[in-house]
This record gives C-alpha cells, structure tokens and sequence, in this order.
C-alpha cells in the first residue's frame, strides 16, 4: 500500500502490528544482509532543520535496501533560501523522487506537504508536532526488548511541550498500557491529551518523582526537556536537570526493567548506567533502521 | 409560518417595536447568543460607516438562552459562507429570508463539519500562518464548539470570533 505517514492517529492498532511485524523480518538486513527490494527507487530527504540522528537512520535504511537517496542539502545553501514555498519545493522533488522524507520546523508542515506531493510524505518532525517513526521505533523497541502487552511504562520529562512523547503515549493507549507521568507540575501532560488517552483505554497515573514508581515498571522511557519548545528561558531553568536517572536510583528497578530515550540525551541518564542491564537506548536508536526500511517499503509499494 | 419573536409582542410596546422594527426585505438573524451581535455585524463586514438598514437588539430576554441578541439587515440575503461564520460564534442562530415584510424561509444555523478560509490558526508557528498558499481548514465540533486545527491539530475552544479571518 501507498500511503503518506503523517501522525500516528492514521493508524490504527493493526496497521501498527503489520509495520512492527515486518520490521522484525526487516531486521537481518538492517544488520547487513543485502536487499534489492527498492532497487531503482529514490528517496528524497528534505531537512529543514538538523536531525542528524534521523536523516542517517533513513538513508541507511534505504541503502540497505538497495535504493538511492537524493538530499536537499542545507536550507541555506538550497533554492528555499531564494524563497521557495515548501508547496513549490515538494512539488519539484515529487518530479525526481519516489517518496520524500520531511523534516520542518513549522506544525502541520507534513500535512500540507501531503496535499501537494505526488508521491508518498514521510513525516520525520513537524516542529513540536508529530514524529511518527519516531513513535513505532519506540513501539518496535518495546516490543523486542519487553512487552507490549500488560505493560507498565513510566514516562518521565517534558509530557507538556514534547510532542513526541504526545504521540507515544497515544500509540501506547491502543496497547492499554499502564501508563505513569512523570514530570513537575509545570510540564504535565495537558488535560485534553490525558483526556484523550483514557477515551482510548489507557490507564493513566501522575506523579513527580521517579523514585514512587521505579520498583513496578517494565519500561522507563526518559526524555530531554527541550529547551528551545519553552516560550519562557525562565520556566527553563526552573525545570532543567530535573531528573537524572543514575545506578543508584536503579537499585530498586524491576530485572526486567528497560531504559529508553529517543537521543541526543544531556544529563537526563548518567553515563554509568549504559553499562548497566537496563539500558537499550542505543538498540533503540539501531532499531530506528528496519521500522523505516519497513515505512519505506510500504510507502514505495513495494510490500 | 412562524412570526417572529419580537415582532409578536403587543403594538403598545411601542419603544421596543422603534428599536427593532420589521424590515420589508433582507434577512433577520435571530438566537443570537447575548453578547454576539456585534461580532456577527463583523462577519457581516458592517461597520460604523455602513449606509445599510440594519437594527441591532441586544440582551433580550429569551427562554432558551437567557438573553440574546437579534441582528435585521435591510436589502441582503446572506451567503452560505456567512452563515457558516456565525454558526461558530452563535451556533443557535435562526436565519429567517423577509420579503415584503413575510418571514418566507427560515433556518437554524448548522455547524459545518469542516470550515475552511473562516478562522485563522492560533498557533503563530502552524504551517497555515506562512506564507505558503494554504487556507486554513478546521474539523469542527458541535458541543462544545471546539475547532481543530487540520495541520497543526491545536484546538480552539474560546473566544473564537477573535480568530475569523
């Protein structure tokens, strides 16, 4: 099928089972066995702004796979700094590419670019808005390095300005997880988020220290308080370096407990615990490749 | 056909039928919630230096909605697109077509389920708020009337007439 992949509410929980499945089988060749399934075909990724992390997880997806990718380059050096609409760039890009990768620092900027394009969007960020693939890497993680049944998981940082974890946590309510917030008063999830997450099934529970819950969950994912989502430098650094997960706050931690983090982390995780049991951050970050091989493959019709 | 509301109370009443009196052709825009009327002068683009025949009442006594508010334009029929701007500020609006002074159709206001070009993102960093040539579009929700934004899915709950176009 072919499709853009905007926000996770266009899923539903099978079209999620379908994607994690096929990154399973995804998975030799993320490691480097060799492909030819999108042998001929072109990527395109447009970066408006820098995520080094995702714009490489993409191309090696797409390598792996056999295919080619095209890069607009820097916004600066790039027909966008002339003036170009994003609905003028997508539409030339649709002319040499079979799919395109957009990341931009406008909400909503995903879903025009869809209007416009002839060939399938791929949303790798709108601003604070979604970040879908984001969101199924993190599902596919907990899928392969626990549970995504009876699951218990603990969100921890930025729930108010962080999207991404918005968007998690939704995907997370199709599972019925049991779901802990966690964060200071001035970053807790919105009501109408929370309010939307129960429709859902989701179980939900809010506190403001990590230690009240670390003995009872199988996931903790920790996220970065963003400094450039606050509208105020000051309520900033009320809240940074808030939390900071550490071998001591772990010796409590469930056997089968799991830390994630979407990456880049400052100080939210100490280094020492990378060497611990719990960590999978960096699995997290590798599992980014066969859940977009599997995205692109779907998007290019070639599964 | 039913007469309306105003137009209906006794002829002594005269101060009240000066304030609001029947219009022989245009539109009467009645179950305006109190407060709203000037709001919809505004979809309406009339403004102080309007030359058209126009009544305003405002804070009427109403069953339904406690007060409100009640709009006559003289010579005008309106135009789907304003009907649907006020069914966001004033979603128990009647529109009521007067010709030759007869109330000839008459129509509760219906919230679209979708309204594209009314109201303007709030979000300052929605796509939709650049210069890229989009129109704003909105999925609308009935009770309470809440707007959500299709690119950026921020959602407008209040004080709506603030952000039409």
């Amino acid at each position: 099928m072919s499709r853009h992949i905007i926000s996770m509410k266009d899923f539903s929980r099978d079209e999620i089972d379908f994607i994690l499945n096929r990154a399973r089988e995804f998975e030799p060749i993320a490691r480097g066995n060799t492909s030819s399934l999108l042998s001929g075909k072109i990527l395109a990724t447009l970066f408006y702004e820098p995520s080094t992390r995702t714009r490489l997880s993409f191309e090696t997806a797409m390598k792996r796979l056999g295919g080619d990718v095209i890069d607009l380059g820097s916004v600066e050096s790039s027909s966008v700094a002339k003036g170009e609409t994003l609905a003028d760039t997508i539409r030339v890009i649709g002319n040499y590419a079979d799919a395109i990768v957009l990341r931009h620092p406008r909400e909503g900027a995903a879903r025009m670019a869809a209007e416009y394009s002839k060939v399938p969007i791929i949303n790798a960020g709108d601003g604070a808005g979604h970040h879908p693939t984001q969101t199924l890497l993190d599902l596919y993680t907990i899928m392969r390095e626990s549970s995504l049944s009876d699951m218990k998981i603990a969100l921890v940082g930025d729930l108010k300005y962080g999207r991404t974890v918005h968007s998690l946590a939704y995907a997370l309510s199709l599972y019925h997880a049991d779901m802990t917030l966690i964060s200071p008063k001035q970053l807790q999830m919105p009501d109408v988020i929370k309010k939307d997450l129960k429709k859902q099934g989701a179980r939900i529970s809010e506190t403001t220290d990590i230690e009240d819950v670390i003995g009872d969950i199988d996931v903790l994912y920790v996220t970065r308080i963003q400094k450039e989502r606050f509208p105020d430098p000051a309520e900033y650094q009320k809240v940074a370096g808030i939390y900071r997960v550490t071998e001591e706050l772990l010796g409590k931690a469930r056997d089968n407990l799991i830390i994630m983090h979407p990456m880049p982390r400052v100080d939210e995780i100490d280094p020492s615990v990378d060497r611990t049991k719990y960590a999978r951050y960096f699995q997290q970050s590798f599992y980014g490749v066969p859940v977009r091989m599997t995205l692109l493959a779907m998007a290019m019709e070639a599964i | 056909m039913k007469k309306e509301e105003v137009e209906k109370r006794p002829a002594g009443s005269l101060k009240k039928e000066m304030l609001v009196r029947p219009i022989r052709q245009g539109t009467v825009i009645d179950h305006i919630r109190g407060g709203q009327a000037l709001n919809v002068l505004k979809i309406l683009g009339i403004y102080g230096t309007t030359e058209a025949v126009v009544s305003v009442a405002m804070n009427v006594p109403s069953k339904v909605l406690g007060s409100k508010d009640i709009v006559k334009v003289e010579g005008r029929e309106l135009e789907q697109k304003e009907v649907d701007r006020i069914s966001l500020i004033a979603p128990d609006a009647t529109i009521n077509i007067i010709r030759d002074f007869e109330v000839i159709e008459k129509y509760r206001v219906d919230l679209p389920e979708r309204i594209d070009g009314v109201v303007k993102c709030k979000n300052p960093n929605c796509i939709s708020n650049t210069l890229e040539p989009v129109i704003s579009k909105f999925m609308v929700n009935k009770k309470p009337v809440e707007l959500r934004c299709v690119y950026c899915e921020h959602v407008i709950s209040e004080g709506i007439a603030e952000h039409l176009i």
